[in-house]
């Protein structure tokens, strides 16, 4: 009973922490970056997960609802800039990545510690 | 309309205004002068919110005029009033003292997307000081944090570019922490004000989710502000990233973190969480010890001088936390004076590496040699900072030693081995520092070729030495601010 | 408190004139010398008035800055502090006459940089013999360190960098662990001002002075007290000029001035005396004494047997503190003063020994008084002076000394002074022997006669002083008494 009434949570929790196993564990510079994303969709599922009110409709003012029970649309407002700011993140750290592989030719992480380590 | 009292969103308005202004400039010197002009408004805003402040009154200023808690409030105090001089102060030295040195390292294409990034960050930066909603912090915090990386990921070196991408994995991992936590208080008090949260705190009745989201606050915020163990990003962060960005973030970013640290902890958890206050101390004052300690002595064994006063900084924000974890008006007013401080000292010893840096062509191991000797000037203005960094009688690093010492001794449990800790880490500090001293005087230099040495750099890194002298000799103004601030954090204890 | 207050001047004259001698070096040389001449002239103008006033009892105090709620910078003036500072800025002028002999003799590089820190060296120093109160004398300290380090450093090469290490490593090490904490701890209990009568009594138990007092003698690592003494043989590195004058006389008296100090205004001589936690430091300087005068037996280079018999020489002073009884403390007073006068003219002689003859061991030295009568003339009065043979200075201090343990019933003291005179005797006097007496072992590559004018003028007045001071010990006496009025 714990799982089904707590299954958002499990969720993300399952998901937190395949993004971080991924960002720790994999060499490769844009499976981590895959992880980092994972990671924060978590989070996100989080934040909108919690926003369903139960017997809550879409929280729009009209005329020809006449419920007074909405869902909370401040999480979906959070989110969304949490989803830019994720979008920024990964956009950049995939600019990096391309860089990396400019000047160092791989984007393995153990290679350009090896490389580095020998300059 | 009195302009005073928009000076809060002004701080951050303005640089991020004229940010996108920048990218339209046409060369990369007018790029920097808008740059710097923004600045060094920043900067006297900062000074003129500190007057504001100053008899330790707040000012609150909601957005578009949406009254807390529906709209997204900011709010300055004494305690935002010394980190936005900080701030601000920062990235103006850093900004005229890296005119010709950005030149070398960031090409021309890139120079107004530099600038550009540079005024993001001290929008972000200033941001977060000036937010009362756990929200906004988190956007501020991100802006300026992706900002920072775009500055880093400038750097001519390659190895800036895999430091910056732990960088960026370390701290977006802790701002997803801090996101995790708010997101777990707002799920229980439903809501984002700091203020707010205060009062409705207290009226939850489960305390594990407080406890779980103050965990993940503390741990995000840890990462950003590099207290160990979750430093491992900033060595080679600020070793290789270009020599003026160094100077402006080893001088402000951690202390931003921090104060967000501060802040949250003392204002939303200190009152709430039962045990908090031994809480906080008993895991934070072993993880600042072994900080300080650990800090030192890697510095002490570093050929490289920029990661050297890297390791130094780890070694500082140590100091600051173990002021912090003391919870006691003078272990408070030690760790923000420390911040202040410290900004002072390591933003000059890396002005003036910046200012040395454009002698050699590389800042390998032994690239400083002898250039203390053929530019005197800006060798003493290091040996200067040098003892403010150690802390002796004269310069500014030695009133916030002497203050977290006074606030050990007061601490009485644990004394002895606090105070041993901060002694032997002063004798460490000594030896990093003289090892880079006697490169600087005695050794004799690697190459024969002089260039002129950049003026405007060298006089700010005189300005920002002898100011280690000043507030050394009259703390006036960050001491006021200081004590203001810890008493300020202390009302919202037990 | 206008900029021109007397005691404010004290800091300022040499300050000033170190720039000025920085600014005056790039034209002349010549301009330069009376750059230093004129300033270490106008601060003994300025500090005798100072000490002829505490002489008749007045007292001063200026504060310079209030830093926060207990930190502030305070000069304050009394007898101890006034001899100090008297002493210091008129060796300062006769130095100053023999560095130019020797810089010049030498065909030394970097004099003005030289000069310049001799003079910031020596606004330290006054700040010490001047401070109000702990944080002000630590200030001090720590600067007189920093100051003198580029002096020690002076001639640059791999040898000197390391010995100078020592000495860095030393210095900062003792204040840092051991100095600053008790500073610190005795200025949150009770204001750190040095108040007639100690401030300690009441405030801290037995055990704790005891701990407070070694931190103190452990930490104030200019003192020499053994351990706390190896880097005052690795500064013999630094020219003989600063040797002379710093390491005779500003750093080390400025280690036992304030060990003195602080015994008499921080703890308090009644209180300490009658805590038996604190005898300790009669048998560690006792110790030092007789192991530095050991140590000295076996050294052959000159300049490092007169570091080793300083070393025995300050633990005197300390002695003498640590006897805790008014003859005693005169006595201290006044081997600060005889110390001074004889080693600075041995300093001297050895200096001009080296100019003149490039000799540096003491094998070296038969025969070399009939080349260099005066020199070693000199030489032989500082020597009695250090083994304490009338007419000269150190008989009249170590008189007092002596009085002052037989009233203490200190027989450790009585043991050690009588034994370390047979050592110092034992040292010394070979030397002289071999000097005048003995015929030359190998003449020299080139004859030489006596080392250039400024320095013999230099050396002939010091060896004057310090026989002067067996005459005329009256007004130091009675300037010490004040000291010891209130006991």
């Amino acid at each position: 009973m714990i799982v089904l009434d707590l299954f958002h949570y499990w969720v993300f929790i399952t998901i937190l922490m395949m993004g971080f196993y991924t960002v720790i564990a994999k060499q490769n510079l844009i499976k981590k970056l895959l992880g980092l994303s994972l990671f924060q969709s978590a989070v996100f599922l989080l934040f909108i997960g919690i926003a369903k009110v139960d017997g809550g409709t879409t929280p729009i003012f009209h005329p020809a609802i006449d419920t007074n029970v909405f869902s909370n649309p401040l999480p979906q407002v959070l989110i969304l800039t949490a989803i830019v700011v994720g979008i920024s993140t990964s956009a950049l750290g995939l600019a990096i990545v391309v860089r990396i592989k400019e000047t160092y030719g791989s984007i393995e992480e153990d290679q350009i510690q090896s490389e580095d380590e020998s300059e | 309309m009195n302009l005073a009292l928009h000076y809060p969103i002004l701080q951050v308005i303005i640089p991020m205004l004229v940010a996108p202004i920048a990218l339209l400039m046409p060369n990369r010197k007018l790029a920097w002068a808008l740059a710097t002009t923004t600045s060094l408004c920043a900067f006297a805003l900062a000074i003129a919110i500190a007057q504001l402040v100053l008899e330790g009154s707040s000012h609150a200023y909601p957005l578009g005029d949406w009254p807390a808690p529906f709209g997204i409030e900011l709010r300055v105090d004494s305690f935002s009033a010394i980190v936005l001089i900080i701030v601000s102060g920062a990235s103006t030295a850093a900004l005229l003292a890296g005119f010709q040195s950005l030149a070398l390292e960031i090409d021309q294409d890139r120079a107004t997307l530099f600038y550009a990034a540079w005024l993001l960050a001290l929008a972000g930066l200033s941001g977060i000081v000036v937010s009362a909603d756990a929200f906004n912090i988190f956007v501020f915090m991100e802006i300026a944090s992706l900002a920072s990386y775009i500055l880093v990921a400038g750097s001519s070196d390659r190895r800036a570019l895999p430091a910056v991408f732990k960088y960026l994995i370390m701290g977006t991992i802790g701002a997803t922490f801090y996101l995790i936590g708010v997101g777990l208080l707002y799920i229980m008090t439903g809501t984002l004000n700091l203020a707010d949260l205060e009062v409705r705190i207290l009226l939850v009745e489960d305390q594990a989710p407080i406890l779980m989201a103050a965990g993940f606050i503390s741990v995000g915020l840890a990462l950003k502000a590099a207290i160990f163990p979750l430093h491992a990003w900033l060595p080679n962060t600020y070793a290789y990233a270009p020599h003026a960005v160094t100077a402006f973030l080893a001088a402000c970013s951690t202390k931003v973190a921090l104060y967000v640290f501060l802040r949250i902890d003392f204002f939303v958890f200190q009152r709430t969480l039962t045990e908090h206050a031994s809480q906080f101390s008993i895991y934070l004052l072993p993880l600042a010890l072994a900080g300080i300690l650990y800090g030192s002595a890697m510095a002490m064994r570093e050929p490289h001088t920029k990661r050297l006063f890297a390791w130094s900084s780890v070694a500082q924000i140590g100091y600051i936390v173990l002021g912090a974890s003391l919870i006691s008006n003078a272990g408070l007013s030690a760790a923000i004076m420390h911040m202040f401080n410290h900004a002072l000292a390591k933003g000059a010893i890396f002005l003036a590496v910046v200012v040395l840096a454009s002698q050699c062509s590389t800042l390998g191991p032994n690239a400083l040699n002898g250039l203390g000797r053929k530019h005197p000037v800006v060798g003493i203005a290091f040996v200067v900072a040098g003892l403010s960094l150690v802390g002796i009688p004269g310069t500014a690093g030695f009133i916030s030693k002497w203050l977290l010492i006074e606030a050990i001794l007061d601490y009485h449990r644990w004394s002895v081995p606090l105070l041993i800790v901060v002694l032997l880490s002063s004798i460490m500090a000594v030896v990093y520092v003289y090892k880079v001293c006697e490169a600087l005087f005695f050794k004799t230099p690697d190459t024969a070729n002089s260039q002129p040495l950049p003026r405007l750099a060298v006089v700010t890194v005189l300005v920002v030495s002898a100011a280690n002298l000043v507030f050394g000799m009259a703390p006036g103004l960050p001491l006021e601010l200081a004590n203001s601030a810890a008493s300020v954090l202390l009302e919202h204890t037990l | 408190m206008s900029l021109l207050h007397p005691l404010i001047l004290v800091l300022l004259i040499p300050t000033v004139g170190a720039v000025a001698i920085s600014v005056a070096g790039r034209f002349h040389q010549n301009i330069r010398e009376a750059c230093t001449f004129a300033t270490a002239i106008l601060l003994a103008l300025t500090v005798w008035p100072i000490a002829i006033e505490v002489a008749h009892g007045a007292r001063d105090s200026v504060t310079l800055a209030s830093l926060t709620g207990n930190l502030h910078i305070v000069l304050h003036t009394e007898p101890l502090g006034a001899l100090f500072a008297t002493l210091a800025s008129s060796l300062w002028i006769v130095n100053s006459l023999y560095s130019v002999g020797y810089m010049r003799g030498n065909k030394e590089t970097h004099q003005t940089r030289f000069y310049a820190f001799f003079a910031i060296s020596i606004a330290a120093t006054m700040g010490v013999a001047l401070a109000g109160n702990l944080f002000t004398l630590f200030l001090f300290y720590e600067l007189l360190t920093l100051s003198t380090y580029p002096l020690v450093t002076h001639k640059g090469d791999e040898a000197t960098i390391k010995s100078a290490r020592v000495y860095l490593a030393i210095l900062m090490g003792t204040s840092i662990t051991l100095f600053l904490p008790a500073v610190i701890w005795v200025t949150s209990l009770t204001g750190g001002e040095f108040t007639m009568g100690g401030v300690l009594q009441g405030q801290v138990e037995a055990p704790t002075a005891g701990l407070l007092l070694a931190l103190f003698v452990f930490g104030i690592g200019k003192a020499a007290v053994m351990p706390i003494h190896k880097w005052l043989p690795a500064a013999m590195v630094a020219p003989t000029p600063v040797s002379a004058l710093l390491h005779a006389v500003a750093v080390v008296k400025a280690g036992v001035f304030s060990i003195t100090k602080i015994i008499i205004y921080i703890f308090g001589v009644e209180w300490l005396f009658s805590l038996s936690t604190t005898q300790w430091l009669v048998w560690i300087t006792a110790f030092t004494i007789i192991a530095a005068s050991i140590v000295a037996l076996r050294q052959t280079n000159l300049k490092r047997l007169l570091a080793y018999s300083t070393i025995g020489q300050l633990s005197y002073v300390v002695m003498a503190t640590a006897i805790l009884k008014p003859m005693a403390e005169i006595g201290a007073a006044l081997h600060m003063v005889a110390h001074a006068f004889g080693k600075i003219t041995l300093f001297f002689a050895a200096g001009a020994i080296y100019v003149a003859s490039k000799k540096i061991d003491i094998t070296q030295l038969a025969g070399i008084g009939r080349r260099m009568p005066i020199t070693m003339g000199a030489f032989t009065v500082g020597a009695l002076s250090m083994i304490g043979v009338p007419p000269t200075g150190g008989f009249v201090s170590k008189w007092y000394i002596l009085g002052g343990a037989f009233e203490a019933d200190n027989f450790i003291a009585i043991f050690t002074i009588i034994a370390s005179t047979a050592l110092n005797a034992a040292y010394f006097l070979p030397i002289i022997y071999a000097a005048w007496f003995l015929p030359e072992d190998l003449a020299p590559s080139k004859p030489h006669g006596e080392a250039p004018w400024p320095m013999v003028m230099a050396i002939a007045l010091t060896a004057l002083l310090t026989l002067g001071f067996f005459f005329l010990n009256g007004p130091v006496i009675e300037l010490e008494r004040q000291l010891v009025g209130g006991l």
